[in-house]
């Protein structure tokens, strides 16, 4: 929606919607054009920021927005830089060259955005739903560990088993989302809580699958599943890099799941239960049967994020391969505004995190850790956007009082429509 | 069987039950008063760090137990400030706390110590002998091996059930979670309430943590909670938000790990990595079979805004 639909009078509204316009009366047209009050009059940062608020609904305002939270976190870490004791230019420069400074470095951010994106997407998809799926790090491993131990095991055509992997790897990450899918479905339990404790159990099941006497461990290498052979890995995309098809797959994960989330009637039962859970049970939708298949679709994705890794950057399974995608992912999900195209950009942002901490730790001494608590704060400033909005929408009817006819509609925010309130845990 | 039921399996079941139960108890004011609180776990991780961080500076465990509710106050009033002053999404908010508090204190490890992943041990909270009891035969060891925090612990269990359910301010807390609109009608300041109480429920959280931190043991370990912030609220909605059956859904749990680290040594053919997972095994179980649909305070998850 553009700016000027948003904001004009009821009267310009249909003009600009354009088809419309031919029924327009020049003269209503003239007058109201007019008597255009959208420009407010008034002090330099009130003005600034109502014009902040009437584009917060288009897209670039969506952008400012990521921009604007990415700003606040990054300058709310600065103190944890100061308190390590690192000098702030050299922090900067070893972060910078790290992530983005060569060829190289930009291949490696790319390969830490491979999950982040997958997961992300995983996220978002339960969020469109207003499920919070917490529980993708378990989903991840899982599906990385029934990827490994297929492609491990499984005697075919190596382009079948790559392709078969990965369905092994989606098909374990939806199996570890059914029981809290199923619990949230049938016995309210708060898939917040579900999902976590899946999460340990996944950490469990995957040491016990490689620990010394598992049954799955390899023979030359502890705590890890033999070597998938080399045919039914996903191929080197960039010669010299480690970055491998698996970005394809990630990116054609973003293109299925925005044609799936807004083309198709799937979608928009799905997007209809996370908006309005009572609209939609009384048009007819089964929440029960949605709750689960957001949840499934949810883990699928996050299996197959962990079924990429193992299939393109390791080449077995570990049992410590994820650093906390899952929980980075959450951080994805919010900082997209739950849309894949936001999810693509967001999850770019932290791999840049990712790739750039490297060096960090070994030039500047900050810790890797240092990541989650960037994806804390955005998580924050995300959670307290909605209060900044109406602070800011509060500001600007002060400056344009009540010249304006209509007040634009409230712009949805994703950790508005991120829960239900309904639901205790 | 007879080498697993000893008291020494009862010792250290508590050990691992209070570190559950505190952090429950701060879920059930939080929760009661309207707001879901699932950043326990990142307010224990804060609490536990802080508790460490102080004792190390100090010397003194009870300077790092104060230093450890001081935190709690303080990550209480930030999600107070999030959830209840701005309104702020509270399951979004939660999962900023616990990302901040996992993140942060694990990247504070090497800042302060220099050292990755775990701290230098420093001084415990003192055990205390109860005089009379520690020489009765058999029970008494129970008595020789908990802390005044332990003691302390079993008490505030007692008064949060007392003022909760016994007291106005408790009546009021409850009022704010089942119908703010109602409660604020009947002139109850609803914003001040919850803020209050997501701010307990913080020094609960930080308390746990603690408990893990110096009393159990003497050093902070990333991530050293273990998802315990999330078993508590577990506990809390088998215990359907009453304190004694969360409380005794703590104690189950506490049961369920002790007997878990017990099993290793007993039967050495049960994978252990398996037995780790215990605890949360029961816990997914027990919200499929025992409890009936859950059903919480009617108003939690709700942000409040007079009209």
């Amino acid at each position: 929606m553009t700016r000027d639909a948003m904001t004009a009078p009821p009267s310009i509204k249909k003009a600009a919607t354009g088809k419309r316009q031919v029924r327009m009366d020049p003269e209503v047209m003239a007058d109201a054009l007019a008597n255009d009050t959208r420009q407010p009059n008034g002090e330099f940062v009130p003005r600034l920021v109502a014009r902040f608020h009437t584009m917060s609904g288009s897209v670039g305002g969506q952008v400012l927005t990521f921009m604007l939270t990415i700003a606040a976190a990054l300058v709310a870490s600065v103190p944890l830089i100061w308190l390590a004791g690192s000098d702030f230019w050299l922090t900067t420069t070893a972060f910078f060259g790290g992530a983005l400074g060569s060829g190289p470095a930009i291949a490696e951010t790319l390969v830490q955005m491979i999950p982040l994106l997958i997961a992300g997407l995983a996220v978002a998809v339960a969020f469109h739903a207003s499920l919070f799926n917490i529980g993708v790090e378990g989903q991840l491993l899982f599906g990385g560990l029934v990827a490994g131990v297929v492609g491990a095991s499984l005697d075919i055509p190596p382009a079948l088993l790559m392709i078969v992997c990965l369905l092994a790897g989606m098909i374990g990450g939806a199996l570890f989302a059914l029981i809290p899918a199923l619990l949230k479905a049938y016995r309210g339990a708060h898939e917040v809580v579900t999902t976590i404790m899946m999460n340990f159990v996944a950490v469990a099941v995957a040491e016990f699958a490689v620990a010394p006497t598992g049954p799955f461990v390899a023979a030359d290498q502890p705590s890890a599943t033999d070597r998938v052979p080399e045919g039914a890995q996903l191929p080197i995309i960039w010669e010299g890099t480690r970055l491998h098809a698996g970005l394809l797959v990630a990116l054609a994960a973003v293109a299925i799941a925005t044609w799936v989330l807004y083309r198709t009637p799937a979608g928009f039962r799905l997007r209809l239960m996370g908006a309005n859970q009572n609209a939609a049970r009384a048009s007819g939708i089964s929440i029960e049967r949605q709750t689960i298949i957001a949840l499934l679709a949810s883990g699928a994705l996050g299996g197959l994020a962990g079924a990429v890794q193992v299939l393109g950057l390791y080449g077995r399974f570990y049992a410590g391969f994820s650093p906390g995608y899952g929980f980075d992912a959450i951080a994805v999900a919010l900082l997209g505004a739950l849309s894949p195209i936001g999810v693509v950009a967001a999850s770019f942002f932290f791999a840049v995190l990712h790739a750039g901490s490297v060096p960090l730790q070994a030039i500047a001494g900050i810790s890797r850790e240092f990541v989650g608590v960037v994806s804390g704060l955005v998580v924050a400033f995300v959670a307290a956007q909605p209060a900044v909005m109406r602070l800011v929408s509060n500001m600007r009817q002060k400056v344009v009082d009540d010249t304006l006819p209509n007040d634009p509609p409230e712009p949805q925010y994703m950790s508005e429509i991120a829960t239900s309130p309904e639901e205790p845990s | 069987m007879s080498s697993l039921l000893t008291i020494s399996l009862v010792i250290s079941a508590l050990h691992l039950a209070l570190p559950i139960l505190m952090p429950m108890l701060g879920g059930l004011i939080s929760e009661r008063s309207g707001v879901l609180n699932i950043g326990l776990e990142g307010m224990m991780l804060i609490g536990a760090f802080s508790a460490v961080l102080v004792t190390y500076f100090t010397g003194d465990p009870w300077l790092g137990l104060i230093g450890a509710l001081a935190s709690g106050v303080f990550s209480g009033s930030a999600l107070a400030l999030m959830t209840v002053t701005l309104r702020g999404d509270q399951v979004v908010s939660c999962a900023a706390i616990n990302l901040i508090g996992a993140g942060l204190t694990a990247a504070l490890i090497p800042v302060i110590w220099g050292v990755d992943g775990l701290t230098p041990s420093v001084e415990k909270i003192p055990v205390v002998r109860v005089p009379l009891l520690a020489d009765l035969p058999n029970v008494g060891r129970l008595f020789s091996s908990l802390s005044l925090v332990d003691y302390a612990c079993f008490a505030l269990v007692f008064l949060v059930w007392w003022v909760m359910f016994r007291t106005d301010a408790g009546l009021r807390i409850r009022a704010c979670g089942e119908s703010a609109e109602s409660a604020d009608a009947a002139g109850i300041a609803v914003v001040r309430t919850r803020f209050f109480a997501v701010v307990a429920s913080g020094v609960f959280g930080a308390l746990g943590g603690a408990y893990l931190s110096i009393v159990t043991l003497d050093m902070f370990q990333a991530s050293m909670t273990q998802g315990r912030g999330f078993l508590a609220l577990a506990a809390l909605v088998f215990g359907k938000w009453r304190v004694w059956p969360g409380a005794l859904a703590c104690i189950a749990f506490g049961f369920a790990d002790a007997i878990a680290l017990r099993a290793q040594i007993l039967w050495r053919d049960i994978p252990h990595e398996l037995l780790i997972a215990l605890p949360y095994v029961l816990a997914l179980l027990a919200l499929a079979t025992f409890v009936g649909r859950a059903s919480g305070p009617a108003d939690a998850g709700k942000p409040f805004k007079r009209a």
